[in-house]
């Protein structure tokens, strides 16, 4: 086994874990202030990838107007849209449930998910269809020694890495974030306070939301889009924020990049356990440490 | 839901009334011929034959004027999703309770063996035109099972062959992760160790990879000078774009693809694709017969018909034929006559149906256009050679089948 | 009295169906209503979500597949056999599941599920994608062919009421008493001295055990384990079912089987809509229909009285 092989699958296993730290980010942040686990996240993941897809190939098709959105406006666009999606779901339906056992949020943001991929498998081949749109300036392949390594796909890990960190400081240093980490600590002195909780709750929940929609404009050029590309994930993220613990938005980002990682070396050691190892690495941290290697028990 | 169930018994009538002696001139169960299209509408494999399928199974149905014996010739088509239970489950159903007579497309070896399985319980004919696997016709031959269009034996014996011959001795293979890609690959590895080549490591990818970068990876650092892509459809199109991005190509190594339809060339495009060898059973404009029902097929589905799609109009037009021939759908009439018959039509030339199943015809080397020679969107191959049905197919002397030695 | 009239009707319904239905179909059907029923015992009984259910209902198909065609078991032993493998899996993800609580216990047994279905994928026993095929339904008890329908549509019905009936007998001793004053307040429990986490553990494998017992059967009717039923989206499709037949109801799941196993079979020739509908009765059920249809009997019910 030679060194270039392993960095390669490093780097490999790093692209992937780039998106786990963005997904496992963004349900950290809503289960932070909400408790609630969004099981929808991974559709709307998908849908980020779809709203890229359809700017850019489906609206003279589908609409008969003759445009195009390209890669960069989608990069804005698709973030905000499902954003706006987020909060409108958190408005008419997840608010009511807030008084109710958690599982029920759960329940209905997998009602969600499977709505949003039934609507999509009907127009959209289920094994993916090619995201043309990637820009030109980055269609290029950058030669690291070790391996060719298209531009695009290194654009996309620092393009995450920044994000990820950005928001990590915005909620850890910044005074809007402050507020935000008080309303989770404790909303009703919070609300005593001045501060609109509820407003603050939706908005979060449309901001996670819309961090998975980021991700998913960022998967579409190097994979293709498919209406089963956020369940196929959502699953492993799932277990990287248990392995990670919730609340600990670093440790969301930081098990996100490791755990990638460690699925691209596992595809070295021994390929066919790529698929389980982070599962295997659940189980083990459930045993050891339950409250996850970077949580504290509540 | 009531409808349904009602439908149920009107279908358990059918099978009792199955099991009295007929006795009316036409034998024709239930009155009327029923065909089955079951394919992947929705997956890797819908744009090789899914709908389409049931468009070509449709112009068959028609040109021979919609009725056999004086009666019916009714279709029915389903989505089996590449998962076999859904396959087998939906079949065992149509037989049942549709009184479904014979079963066709079957694209995807997993859910082809369980329905040819199940079908061979039920002695109903299936003319699998879309699976590859050998099994079909080799450890798991029945007598009512016909594999139409291709198998993995035909596909390496050209490309490999050709190949090997022009210095790619050492092969990796990248291996759709079931049924049809292991046998492919297993055929393959044959054909290159027959003819004095290696084969230095395989990695199995599940069906519907998106990303084959790491295996991709894994088959450059194996020092390879061919890349074997033992899969098909949508999977080989990701394989193959993707190794491009990845400069696996340009980096020295050759890539193989043992089993490309014409719709994956159409969505690669020709600056990708050029000079792709690969076997197939069909071109659409390989001759002008071909091309007259190709053009025809393209006006009503949007796109060229795959080898496939021209082998379910082919493989549904002699089942009526054989069906009119031997007045009756009784399955063993039919599979007898089906035997006998020399099969020839704009898709096959002379082609016969060899007692484990397998259609034996000739197969063609092909070579994808580079851009410049092509005339129209379409016109994306040219044929090299011609590979005889006796050296595509395996021999009666060889084969595993039970039902011949 | 109102369980009573559901469980004659259940037993008319259940003894005649084949005369009227599509017999396969209705195997299915009690198949997946065992399953729902055993799921209940956890979620209705004693408040734990299971998102993994699909890998007991999965792993019992394959092991009963593997054990009949391959070791010549008979149906029945093959049956247990998948069944033990069910009970023996329920008590490992039962005691790593436990240690977390709410939500944290559903996505565990999730990810838990997934290693499963990994492995059902991988293993070279499974046949992967393939699956488990041709499993011979053989003869009951030597003299019993269960290739004739009819047989094996009675033999699956008494399956699905010893299963019933275990599960009913559990909601209905002190044992069930414990469990649902662990759902109601679960502390309370503990402080009345009950060791809470053996009894969670205790109903896990029960549930795990009979979802088990509903694969490994659905296995010989069929004749076939598939990935299908190992399954994240099998685990989702039987929460819906328990929904929407009324959660810690006990006739609930098995109304609430039929009706999602029905509605999916009718509407199976409109491809992903099916999805579509099914995620949209899950919202329904989520927001506004908590109770499920028998629970809102039920409810009725007790207000005419």
């Amino acid at each position: 086994m030679s060194m270039t092989v392993v960095l390669s699958q490093a780097l490999l296993g790093l692209n992937v874990g780039v998106f786990y730290a963005m997904l496992s980010l963004g349900l950290a942040v809503i289960f932070g202030l909400l408790n609630i686990i969004n099981f929808a996240h991974g559709a709307m993941y998908m849908l980020g990838a779809f709203i890229a897809l359809i700017g850019y190939s489906f609206i003279e098709r589908w609409f008969g107007i003759s445009m195009e959105i390209g890669f960069w406006p989608s990069l804005i666009l698709a973030p905000l849209l499902v954003g706006a999606l987020g909060i409108l779901i958190e408005r008419t339906m997840l608010q009511r449930l807030y008084k109710l056992d958690h599982i029920y949020g759960l329940l209905l943001t997998f009602g969600i998910t499977l709505i949003l991929q039934g609507l999509f498998a009907n127009y959209f081949n289920v094994s993916g269809t090619p995201y043309p749109g990637q820009p030109e300036s980055l269609s290029g392949v950058v030669n690291l020694g070790f391996m060719y390594f298209p531009t695009y796909r290194l654009f996309a890990i620092v393009f995450s890495l920044v994000v990820c960190f950005a928001t990590w400081y915005f909620i850890e240093h910044t005074k809007l974030g402050s507020r935000l980490r008080a309303g989770v600590e404790n909303p009703e002195l919070t609300q005593a306070f001045g501060l609109n909780v509820p407003l603050m709750i939706t908005l979060t929940f449309g901001f996670g939301c819309g961090l998975a929609g980021l991700a998913g404009v960022l998967a579409a050029p190097i994979y293709s889009v498919s209406p089963l590309m956020g369940a196929d994930l959502i699953i492993v993220v799932f277990a990287v924020v248990v392995i990670g613990g919730m609340g600990s938005i670093m440790g969301a980002i930081l098990s996100g990049l490791a755990l990638g990682l460690v699925e691209g070396l596992t595809k070295v050691i021994y390929p066919p356990a790529a698929s389980t190892v982070i599962f295997f690495l659940m189980v083990l941290v459930l045993l050891f440490r339950p409250a996850g290697l970077f949580g504290k028990e509540k | 839901m009531l409808n349904k169930w009602t439908k149920g018994i009107a279908g358990a009538v059918g099978l009792a009334s199955l099991a009295l002696p007929l006795t009316s001139a036409a034998e024709l169960s239930d009155d009327k011929v029923k065909i089955g299209v079951l394919s992947d509408m929705s997956g890797v494999y819908k744009s090789l034959e899914g709908p389409g399928a049931v468009i070509a199974a449709e112009m068959a149905i028609e040109d021979f004027g919609g009725t056999v014996l004086g009666k019916e010739i009714e279709i029915i088509s389903a989505d089996h999703q590449n998962k076999p239970d859904i396959g087998a489950s939906t079949a065992r159903e149509w037989i049942d309770a549709e009184d479904v007579d014979m079963i066709t497309a079957l694209d995807n070896s997993s859910v082809a063996l369980a329905v040819q399985g199940l079908a061979n319980d039920k002695k109903i004919i299936t003319m699998n035109t879309g699976a590859g696997t050998t099994a079909l016709t080799e450890e798991q031959c029945t007598p009512y099972g016909i594999h139409y269009v291709y198998d993995t034996h035909a596909l390496p014996v050209g490309t490999a062959t050709a190949i090997v011959q022009n210095g790619g001795k050492k092969w990796f293979f990248i291996t759709a992760d079931y049924a049809f890609g292991h046998s492919l690959t297993d055929n393959t590895s044959e054909v290159v160790k027959n003819l004095g080549g290696e084969v230095v490591g395989n990695v199995n990818a599940p069906l519907g990879t998106n990303d084959f970068s790491s295996y991709l990876i894994q088959a450059q650092s194996s020092g390879a000078d061919v890349i074997g892509l033992s899969n098909a459809g949508q999977d080989t199109v990701n394989a193959i774009k993707q190794a491009n991005q990845f400069r696996i190509v340009q980096s020295g190594q050759k890539l193989a693809g043992m089993l490309v339809f014409i719709t994956d060339i159409q969505s690669m495009g020709l600056e990708t694709a050029q000079g792709l060898q690969f076997t197939s059973a069909f071109v659409w404009n390989q001759d002008e017969e071909a091309e007259a029902w190709s053009r025809k097929f393209y006006d009503r589905h949007g796109a060229m018909p795959t080898m496939v799609h021209a082998g379910v109009y082919s493989a549904v037009t002699h089942y009526l034929e054989a069906v009119k021939a031997v007045e009756s759908d009784d399955s063993d009439k039919v599979r007898e006559k089906l035997g006998e018959m020399t099969l020839n039509d704009f898709f096959v030339k002379d082609g016969t149906i060899a007692p484990n199943g397998s259609m034996l015809h000739d197969m063609y080397l092909v070579e994808v256009k580079k851009p410049d020679e092509s005339t129209e969107e379409w016109d994306l191959l040219k044929v090299v050679s011609t590979i005889p049905a006796e050296e595509a197919y395996i021999t009666m002397e060889e084969t595993k089948c039970a039902l011949v030695n | 009295m109102m369980n009573r009239i559901l469980f004659a009707l259940m037993l008319i319904a259940g003894l005649t169906a084949p005369f009227y239905a599509y017999p396969v179909f209705v195997m299915d059907l009690l198949c997946f209503a065992l399953f729902a029923c055993a799921f209940n015992l956890l979620l209705g009984y004693v408040g734990l979500l299971s998102f993994g259910h699909a890998a007991f209902f999965g792993g019992g198909a394959y092991i009963a597949g593997y054990a009949i065609k391959a070791w010549g078991f008979p149906p029945l032993v093959g049956i247990l056999t998948g069944t033990g493998f069910a009970l023996i899996l329920g008590i490992g993800f039962g005691y790593l599941a436990i240690r977390r609580q709410g939500i944290y216990f559903a996505m565990v047994t999730l990810a838990l599920a997934q290693i499963i279905y990994f492995m059902a994928l991988q293993l070279p026993f499974t046949g992967g994608e393939n699956g488990l095929q041709g499993v011979p339904r053989g003869m009951l008890f030597g003299f019993i062919d269960l290739n004739s329908s009819l047989a094996m549509y009675y033999f699956v019905f008494t399956i699905f009421l010893v299963g019933f009936g275990i599960i009913y007998r559990t909601i209905h001793s002190p044992f069930g008493e414990v469990l649902q004053a662990i759902r109601e307040n679960e502390d309370r429990a503990l402080s009345l001295g009950y060791d809470v986490n053996r009894f969670k553990l205790f109903a896990f494998v029960i549930s795990a055990t009979l979802a088990g017992l509903a694969g490994a059967t659905k296995a010989v009717v069929f004749q076939f384990a598939s990935l299908t039923s190992a399954h994240w989206q099998t685990s989702g499709e039987v929460i819906l079912m328990t929904l929407v037949g009324g959660l810690g109801t006990v006739f609930g799941p098995v109304l609430g089987a039929l009706t999602v196993g029905a509605l999916s079979h009718e509407l199976s020739s409109y491809g992903s809509w099916v999805q579509v509908i099914l995620g949209t009765i899950f919202v329904i059920c989520v927001m506004v229909f908590r109770r499920g249809i028998i629970g809102e009997l039920e409810r009725q019910f007790q207000k005419r009285r």
